[in-house]
């Protein structure tokens, strides 16, 4: 058998900065010292920082709620409110989990989600984060405001990043209401550093996974990537993703391995089936395999922000998010990623209720393995559904997967001999 | 005389394949795997073996595939039932090929290239539409078996469609055809064609078409409606139902690359070759 994976060190300073994140979430609410934000993962982060807001991310919530393996208890509740089982299935857990009483956040202190003063979207990555904070909204009256996003962009243009600057700024007297504060300039500025700061390091984090054998891999990413997704335009994200990159750097220095023997590489693209990143990632590993890379942590990676420019690169940033494209760039965004990381396959993940994350659907798999020649797997499942998730056919479709990769590479040297 | 057997540890029925080194089939056995996935595995290896008219001290290598494929301990190596469908039709056909396996709770589509080896594969959802479990619902709503719905279907005159492909959906439809009037024999051949177009939309068949599993073994009108809809005929190799198994045999024979997770190094996944190696 295999030698057991490596525990990253880092997952201690991991805890304790998400545990703080949390913490301080909560002591706000608690103390009142600061007004609460809704924010959806890619949307303004940085901008409700700077005028002080403490923000919470539903969708982490979300993910905690699958991780945990509860979100199945919770998905029932929302679907008797008329919130169908074929939508988006972090939504429906969250608002179960609400109506049912019930948060993981209740260990660090809090009595469930922080109750919103504003929930603000952007629907650059799906029309259900706006549904879900329109939920929230009716429940406690407050406002719901946002980015409506141009989706499904081809080449971005000067059309959409304008109109995404003028959404962004039309958001700024309300936020400045609620938060009973003008917005400062110099906030901003700090605040976008801190998430292209740290940004830059995530990015680093991910990209020695190129190193053969990797130090680091998808699964690990989930994890990991908590700090840029809840701390975006904070500092503790930088200092977190710098004690990381050490970590990851000296990794690759001494030739740690993520995946012991790692023998084949693969590309994640999808969502994280999050109540089995576990068994997932136990067995890529059984069969050597390392899932170096993925569009979904990729997804965290800002490069554009420009701290001199603020609201231009927001947009920008924002309307350049492969989940906002359309195929033609999305399939030239991973055929990069495919050689940057020197991958044998890509898995597609086929989220049931997250189409906007599934890039399986409209043949996309069968033009990269032309284009690339290397072969793709689609593993139905979902992300925090489990009912739409067969451990047995996953486990079948994965090792029937490396034996394909195996064979191949096998009969390539024998042809090489 | 070297021989190799191989068993096929199925949701539903455990099959067990002996061969000679040639690949000619010296036994075989079918037997319900029940809860107990090790016993049946068991049972259908010393079944075959008996009709191979030999011991398992006789066999040089067995190895297993399916669904409970890593239950079976007395297997030197495992393949999953999507290698072992490939290679036994590959045996039987040349490629470029497409293999069809409708078992009764999967169906899964493999394309091989020239050389037989596997370009991609296809299964189905987790869903019962679209396996042989459909054709079993349909005949308890006709009051039937299952194996006689073959002989129902060849009487049909008049041809539409179920519009549902769920498995529910098309029992409940049934009912009201039957109210309508609708004669069993054209509801029977109605629920072939539907099987049969969930089957064709999993993927594209543009080699040779090879149909492998329970279903085909049993029903002839569902290779025929296969042939009809894809334009070639479909080839049904000899022992359909124990192709994985002879697959799996053909496996042991050929010493594949066993990436299995088993405790002992012929099953590890220490046989996979690394990067740059020949194994
Ligand atoms: S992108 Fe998908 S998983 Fe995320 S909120 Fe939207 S629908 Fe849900």
């Amino acid at each position: 058998m295999a030698a057991p994976r490596a525990e990253l060190a880092s997952t201690a300073a991991l805890r304790d900065t998400m545990s703080a994140y949390y913490r301080g979430l909560g002591e706000a609410v608690e103390k009142k010292t600061a007004p609460v934000a809704w924010c959806t993962s890619v949307g303004p982060a940085e901008l409700l920082r700077a005028l002080g807001f403490v923000v919470h991310f539903p969708e982490n919530h979300a993910a905690m709620l699958g991780a945990g393996r509860t979100a199945n208890r919770y998905l029932p509740v929302a679907h008797a409110q008329g919130y169908s089982q074929d939508i988006c299935s972090y939504l429906t857990s969250d608002i179960g989990a609400y109506l049912s009483g019930e948060s993981p956040l209740s260990a660090f202190g809090l009595h469930g989600v922080p109750r919103a003063d504003v929930l603000v979207f952007n629907t650059n990555q799906c029309r259900d984060v706006r549904d879900w904070f329109e939920w929230y909204g009716r429940q406690w009256n407050v406002p719901v405001i946002g980015i409506n996003s141009p989706r499904s962009v081809g080449e971005v243009t000067e059309a959409e990043i304008g109109d995404v600057t003028r959404q962004l700024e039309a958001l700024v007297p309300i936020l400045e209401r609620v938060a009973g504060t003008r917005l400062d300039s110099a906030r901003l500025t700090t605040a976008m550093s801190a998430a292209r700061d740290a940004s830059a390091l995530w990015e680093r984090c991910l990209t020695t996974a190129t190193h053969r054998p990797s130090p680091f891999t998808f699964f690990d990413g989930t994890i990991h990537m908590g700090p840029a997704v809840v701390l975006r335009g904070a500092p503790e994200a930088a200092t977190y993703y710098g004690t990381l990159l050490a970590e990851l750097e000296e990794r690759t220095r001494t030739g740690v391995q993520a995946v012991p023997g790692e023998s084949l590489r693969l590309y994640w693209d999808g969502m994280p089936v999050w109540g089995r990143l576990r068994a997932l990632s136990t067995t890529f590993a059984e069969f050597r395999t390392a899932v170096v890379a993925s569009t979904y942590c990729n997804s965290w990676i800002f490069s554009t922000l420009d701290p001199a420019d603020p609201w231009r690169s927001m947009a920008r940033s924002s309307v350049e998010l492969f989940i906002a494209r359309s195929d033609e760039p999305k399939e030239r965004y991973i055929e990069r990623m495919v050689k940057l990381y020197d991958v044998d396959g890509i898995v597609f993940h086929d989220c049931r209720t997250c189409p906007n994350n599934t890039n399986s659907r409209y043949g996309m798999p069968r033009r990269l393995s032309e284009r690339l020649g290397i072969p793709t797997l689609m593993l139905d499942g979902d992300v925090n559904d489990l009912r739409c998730f067969s451990d047995e056919q996953a486990k079948t479709n994965i090792e029937g997967f490396v034996e394909q990769l195996a064979d191949g590479r096998a009969a390539a040297g024998r042809a090489a001999r | 005389m070297r021989r190799y057997a191989g068993v096929d540890s199925g949701s539903w029925n455990t099959k067990a394949v002996v061969i000679d080194h040639d690949g000619l089939v010296l036994g075989t056995s079918v037997v319900r795997s029940g809860a107990d996935l090790a016993v049946a595995a068991e049972r259908a290896y010393a079944e075959a073996l008996a009709r191979a008219g030999c011991e398992a001290a006789d066999i040089s290598a067995v190895w297993s595939t399916g669904f409970g494929r890593d239950a079976v301990a007395f297997a030197d190596g495992s393949r999953t039932e999507l290698d072992c469908h490939g290679r036994g039709a590959a045996f039987h056909v040349k490629g470029p090929l497409v293999v069809i396996d409708i078992g009764g709770q999967d169906a899964k589509v493999i394309r091989l290239d020239a050389n037989g080896h596997r370009l991609s594969h296809r299964m189905n959802r987790k869903c019962a539409a679209g396996t042989g479990s459909f054709l079993d619902e349909i005949a308890l709503r006709l009051g039937i078996e299952t194996a006689a719905l073959d002989v129902l279907a060849a009487q049909s005159t008049e041809e539409f469609e179920l519009s549902s492909f769920c498995t529910v959906f098309a029992g409940t439809e049934l009912l009201t055809l039957i109210r309508a009037g609708r004669r069993p024999s054209d509801l029977a051949m109605a629920a072939y064609r539907s099987l049969m177009k969930r089957v064709i939309a999993m993927d594209v068949f543009d080699g040779r078409v090879v149909a492998t599993g329970g279903v085909v073994a049993y029903h002839p009108t569902m290779v025929a409606l296969l042939s009809e809809a894809l334009h070639v005929e479909v080839t049904v190799p000899p022992h359909p139902q124990e192709m994985g198994a002879f697959g799996a045999a053909l496996a042991a024979r050929d010493g594949a690359v066993s990436v299995g997770p088993g405790g002992d190094d012929a099953r590890s996944s220490r046989s996979l070759p690394l990067a740059g190696e020949t194994p």
